[in-house]
């Protein structure tokens, strides 16, 4: 099969000409870096099967980073190249485009964002572009669909080699200021509107309260929507089940399978979040209490992603996270990991060595709670009164920045500076963000429910074997003497591997203090990252820095779980 | 006499003259607009050694202060 590599520089839409060719979904967002990965697909152009990849953004094919790489080495393989150019940015994409003209493989200039460089004065000749560069130039607006079916139509067409001159870097730039000369015409435009907005967002007098109103409202939202739709959502649909499944209960009588199904009742009757089974909490955990924070957070986060934010708060905390070992676009991982720790694992990518990788990853796993831990935050300590809630995720907050500040300082390797492009402000599409989102829950149900239903299943069999007794003994030692808590309550920190939000049901039956409650569920939310994040972070660290990594984890869990209980209960 | 980006002022344009560093390094500058002979215009310099934000060709970039000091420009009058 005919193997076609879309390539160009970040952010310049190489996603949402993939999109458009395939019909294949991936995650778009304003801002570079968003492919860190490749994705690929097949597609049928013309009744000829066609495999397409589309590569990470990359400014150059000597490469500076990993997403790079990755780039770098997809094009070897390839029959045909797309060549994503935005036509905004003409000149400084042209460098790619010579490089790759001199790979000598055949190639298609896709370029993109054709209505965008129009609406900021910007008239490029296509045609005459053609002719100088000896290779298809395909004018296209992907988000609207404009002129892909012409790039489609191209593709299958015998494109003829291009010539490969490889040229030095001086020589490369002279061409490149040559043809940008014959074939662009810019017409000065005044300061808009978006542009004042730009520099007081980037500004740090204006752009730190702004950010700090971003953060709080997105919270907010995030908090707001989450509870109305577990109150006015959720909730009822649960209480039409329970008939359901309080009937089924009857049915199968008790023992060992009606544990697993069903569980434990509390009160005499079902309780969805305590009570321990697959039909019960097995469901009620993923769709009645995360799923309604994780829909809020998607829609934030697309919203935020698709404006082209993002950058802009990456270039705010630079300072600080310059400090940490990484830079300002080390948001981008804690960002994503409050949705879920497994993207925003992948998303260390961003960072160019393996010091900060290793630093943002260890970070990430220890001390960015995801949605499902920040549900069990609440679900444990909410009915507690807030201030327990804001103790953890302040804990949290102070134990990313020292720990940070310590890696930094221990961990040999280079620090790069930040080297960020910032796009230019964009309106979020109301079908993007939709479909970000969408994707995004699916995959949470995939991954989530599984782990649950293999979680639960795992504390009835370890319950039903003896082990959890047995080990709240081993343990009680740290458990009991040095963090304070119940020995029962180790049962919770295993589980808490699997699914950190099953631990909501096991730890509330304890009977704990909100002080306790306070330590385990620190405890927990730090000591050790969820199945799914352990296996990215085995892929992107490999065995002996994940092993670091948990050693600085497990050390920092139980260090602070111990000083809170200090703190917080005394002696 | 050149000076470097981290010594101007928010608002300053300036002629991009000379780049320091490592080969590799000034063709990264170079392909994100950042070459000799462009004009640019600092969008502001974060304090505590942070970021400059730049402005070439109306893109906006971000530059550590490390990268932001190799540099050289003759401001604009």
């Amino acid at each position: 099969m005919k193997k076609i590599v879309l390539m160009g520089n970040p952010n310049v839409g190489k996603s949402v000409v993939f999109t458009r060719l395939t019909g294949a979904h991936v995650i778009i967002s304003n801002y570079p870096g968003t492919t860190v990965d490749y994705s690929q697909g097949t597609t049928c152009l013309d009744k000829e099967h066609v495999y397409i990849i589309d590569a990470p953004g990359t400014y150059s094919l000597e490469p500076s980073n990993r997403a790079e790489e990755v780039a770098s080495t997809i094009l070897n393989d390839a029959d045909l190249v797309i060549n994503v150019v935005d036509a905004t940015n003409l000149e400084r994409n042209l460098s790619l485009t010579l490089e790759l003209l001199g790979r000598g493989k055949p190639l298609v200039i896709a370029l993109n964002m054709w209505d965008e460089a129009r609406h900021t004065g910007i008239e490029i000749d296509a045609a005459h572009l053609q002719e100088l560069l000896h290779v298809p130039v395909i004018p296209t607006v992907a988000v609207t669909g404009e002129g892909i079916h012409n790039l489609a139509a191209q593709c299958i067409k015998t494109i003829p080699l291009p010539s490969a001159v490889i040229l030095g870097e001086e020589e490369r730039w002279a061409r490149i200021g040559q043809i940008t000369r014959e074939v662009q015409k810019v017409t000065h435009r005044h300061h808009t509107l978006s542009d004042h907005i730009s520099d007081a967002t980037i500004r740090p007098v204006t752009g730190i309260p702004i950010a700090c109103a971003v953060i709080l409202f997105s919270f907010w939202f995030v908090v707001l929507f989450g509870e109305i739709w577990i109150n006015h959502v959720t909730d009822p649909i649960f209480e039409l089940y329970r008939p359901l499944v309080t009937a089924l209960s009857g049915w199968i009588g008790t023992g060992f399978l009606s544990s697993v199904l069903i569980g434990v009742p509390v009160g005499g009757q079902i309780n969805f979040e305590q009570s321990m089974g697959m039909l019960t909490t097995g469901l009620y955990i993923p769709f009645g209490v995360v799923l309604p924070f994780i829909i809020a957070f998607y829609i934030m986060a697309a919203l935020l992603e698709d404006s082209g934010y993002l950058p802009r708060l990456a270039t705010l905390t630079d300072t600080v996270f310059h400090r940490l070992g990484m830079h300002g676009y080390g948001i981008v991982p804690v960002f994503l990991g409050l949705g879920c720790n497994v993207p925003g694992a992948l998303a260390t990518r961003v960072l160019e060595t393996r010091k900060q990788r290793f630093i943002a990853a260890t970070l990430l796993a220890i001390a960015v709670p995801c949605m499902a831990k920040t549900s069990m935050i609440f679900g444990v300590l909410g009915q507690f009164g807030i201030q327990y809630v804001l103790i953890v995720f302040a804990a949290l907050f102070i134990v990313y920045a020292v720990v940070g500040i310590i890696l930094n300082r221990i961990i040999k390797g280079k620090c790069p500076e930040i080297f960020l492009e910032i796009p230019p402000y964009r309106w979020p599409q109301f079908s993007m963000v939709a479909k970000k989102t969408w994707m995004r829950l699916v995959a949470f149900v995939v991954e989530a429910v599984p782990f649950l239903f293999l979680g639960i299943l795992f504390v009835n069999i370890l319950y039903a074997t003896g082990f959890l007794a047995w080990l709240g003994t081993l343990l009680s030692p740290l458990i009991e003497g040095w963090l304070g808590l119940p020995g029962t309550a180790s049962a919770a920190l295993l589980i808490g591997f699997l699914r950190k939000d099953l631990a909501i049901g096991m730890l509330l039956p304890l009977g704990m203090t909100p002080q306790q409650l306070v330590v385990a569920v620190t405890t927990l939310t730090m000591y050790f990252p969820c199945v799914g994040t352990f296996a990215v972070l085995f892929r992107e660290l490999g065995p002996a820095d994940l092993a670091k990594a948990i050693g600085v984890m497990i050390v920092t869990a139980f260090l602070v779980g111990g000083v809170m209980r200090f703190i917080l209960m005394g002696l | 006499m050149p000076i470097s980006i981290s010594d101007l002022q928010e608002g300053v344009t300036a002629t991009v003259r000379e780049l320091r560093g490592g080969l590799g390094f000034q063709k990264q500058l170079r392909t994100m607009g950042i070459r000799e002979g462009k004009t640019i215009r600092i969008v502001t310099r974060h304090p505590f050694g942070g970021p400059v934000v730049v402005d070439v060709d109306g893109k906006m970039t971000t530059l550590g202060r490390g990268i932001a000091g190799r540099i050289l420009v003759e401001p604009q009058q």
